[in-house]
């Protein structure tokens, strides 16, 4: 059960790596917030399941349920700020 | 339970890959942010629900159905958020015909 968990820790970073694509690349700055946005969903998931792997899930759970909370507050905060700024992204 | 659990988890890592082919392969951000914001909650939900359903009914079964919940509230919260500034700061989507 370990090498399952292990294969799709795995999978879950190489797909983090094609959003890091995103970020680096995106025509506009919101392509940039979307993939951090799928990076830090990936996260979170990686969080757990790195809990799961260890056997300490009950440390890890309120890691990423923090973590869960300032990305909330993080997107919310450049989804105003471009908001108000208007249409001059890059 | 185990073979449930990895149901589960296999599931979600489909939709997780779909997801992020669409982050790839879309020309635009609004349907980039469609394909990620579908399949982004409900790829994490299904591997959460997985894990939850591995660790078994203990207390840490009810904290990851916290973060479950608290992922598939706030991700549709932040996509859309996006989206309407993307929208209101003069983005409009492309079509086929002004290409």
């Amino acid at each position: 059960m370990n090498t399952f968990f292990f294969v799709v820790l795995t999978i879950i970073t190489v797909l983090m790596l094609v959003y890091f694509y995103r970020v680096v690349r995106g025509p506009s700055v919101f392509d940039r917030v979307l993939g951090l946005n799928g990076i830090s969903t990936k996260a979170i998931v990686l969080l757990v399941l790195i809990g799961t792997m260890f056997e300490r899930v009950d440390m890890f759970v309120d890691i990423s349920t923090g973590y869960a909370l300032l990305n909330l507050v993080g997107a919310l905060a450049i989804a105003k700020f471009l908001e108000e700024r208007g249409a001059s992204s890059e | 339970m185990t073979w449930l659990a990895i149901f589960l988890i296999v599931l979600g890592l489909f939709f997780l890959v779909v997801g992020s082919i669409g982050m790839l392969r879309l020309p635009d951000v609004f349907s980039r942010a469609h394909a990620l914001s579908l399949t982004d909650s409900l790829g994490a939900v299904l591997v959460l629900a997985g894990l939850a359903v591995y660790e078994g009914f203990n207390m840490n079964f009810l904290r990851i159905l916290v973060v479950l919940v608290l992922i598939y509230l706030l991700n549709p919260v932040i996509s859309h958020a996006t989206i309407r500034a993307a929208y209101r700061s003069g983005l409009r989507p492309t079509d086929k015909e002004s290409k």
